[in-house]
């Protein structure tokens, strides 16, 4: 049999369930027969809703790091760590490993994944042909590698209800963990509404 | 290519690229991988009911002592303090961060409990050979909530705290942090076991 998309050929799968159905004209009242779900050819306005989420990720990015996510108070004074200055902080007293480790999860992962779902959705939206199997794997490490981004939120969480000595030292999460924290909802959200056949409707058309 | 009924319940489309092509029959604990993009299109699980079940009761007996006891202790200067998951929602929700505070018990807490009190409800009815109502929606959660559960994640964050409160005091690890490492393996084995595929066989072929 050809390489030949379901679409291509009149047919589409259920979202939910995965059933093969004919598609008929009026796709968007349809069901499907299995399991009920609502039957879309691909994910509905899939590049306008990703697009969105993703520029709102881009704008809270910048809280995010700016603002401080852990806020220290002890008896030689007030403390607060950003992200970034949190894995200085980790570097510098020697934990290394776990710094490295924090870098990765709290910096490499949001900013690579802002960047390859950006990367992903123009080339969508400009209807590429290049490298679709390298595209369809760089999309499949972004939605599995996302939520590891929420380490430093848990650290934060835990810190807060742990470290709650009055006389010697109390420590509080800061405006910045909302900030980061909405980034990684909203990167994860941008991961859902994608959809990664796109990479391959316009290869398939261009072959006709 | 001929569209009738039987021969389109053969044909299968992948979930990433829409390559449409014709399930093939796996020997058991087999991988399909579509040919095109080399997404994983289903397995074929040995015994998948009764695997997926013996794990998900396991899963939600670690998760009710992994929400029990304290995950964490502190001792500084005569001072002792612990917590549980659920203190660390509280103490958020106390300092004014509510939005975070609603994340971490999403994600650690509400998510991984929706998950496993719908597999439960599935599979126990499904192993007595019966069809639980709302099978459809059920799966259906299962699936959504699925990218949202966070214990492998939340687990990182413990051991992390617990290197770095290391450098200030002593720390003791509570009950809970070995069962949120006990829960998170069980959860990967649900997850990995679970054939929702088969479920739907199974379904149809039940009065």
């Amino acid at each position: 049999m050809r390489a030949i998309g379901a679409a291509r050929v009149g047919l589409l799968a259920c979202h939910a369930c995965d059933l093969l159905h004919r598609s008929i004209a009026d796709t968007d009242a349809s069901m499907c027969r299995r399991c009920g779900a609502r039957l879309h050819p691909r994910k509905p306005d899939s590049v306008a809703r990703t697009s969105a989420l993703l520029i709102s990720a881009y704008v809270l990015y910048i809280p995010a790091n700016v603002l401080p996510v852990m806020e220290t108070g002890s008896l030689f004074g007030a403390q607060t760590d950003t992200i970034m200055s949190g894995v200085v902080f980790l570097f510098v007293t020697g934990s290394w490993p776990l710094a490295a480790l924090i870098f990765f999860a709290s910096i490499v992962v949001p900013l690579s994944k802002l960047s390859a779902l950006t990367v992903l959705t123009v080339s969508v939206h400009r209807r590429a042909t290049w490298a679709p199997g390298w595209r369809a794997r760089l999309f499949r490490i972004v939605a599995f590698i996302g939520r590891w981004s929420m380490v430093d939120i848990f650290v934060a969480a835990i810190l807060a209800a742990l470290v709650q000595f009055q006389t010697l030292a109390t420590i509080r999460a800061g405006p910045g963990a909302i900030a980061f924290g909405a980034v990684v909802v909203l990167t994860m959200f941008a991961a859902e509404t994608f959809d990664p056949r796109l990479i391959w409707d316009p290869i398939e058309e261009r072959r006709g | 290519m001929n569209l009738s009924e039987g021969s389109t319940q053969r044909l299968i489309a992948c979930r990433e690229c829409d390559l449409l092509q014709r399930a093939v029959v796996l020997s058991e604990g087999g991988t399909a991988r579509c040919p095109r993009c080399d997404a994983v299109l289903y397995r074929k699980v040995p015994d998948s009911l009764d695997r997926t079940l013996a794990y998900a009761l396991a899963a939600a007996t670690l998760f009710v002592i992994a929400n029990t006891f304290p995950i964490l202790g502190l001792d500084a200067q005569g001072n002792h303090t612990s917590t549980t998951v659920f203190g660390t929602v509280r103490a958020l929700h106390a300092t004014g961060m509510s939005a975070v505070a609603a994340l971490v018990f999403a994600t650690t807490i509400l998510i991984p409990a929706i998950d496993l009190a719908a597999l439960l409800y599935l599979l126990a009815p499904l192993r007595l050979g019966r069809v639980p109502p709302g099978v459809p929606v059920m799966l259906r959660l299962i699936q959504a909530v699925k990218p949202w559960g966070m214990v492998e994640v939340f687990l990182l964050g413990m051991l992390v705290s617990l290197v770095k409160l290391a450098h200030l005091a002593s720390v003791h690890t509570g009950v809970a942090l070995w069962s949120f490492a006990a829960l998170m393996l069980l959860l990967a084995a649900t997850a990995a076991s679970f054939d929702a595929q088969a479920i739907w066989a199974r379904v149809r072929v039940l009065p």
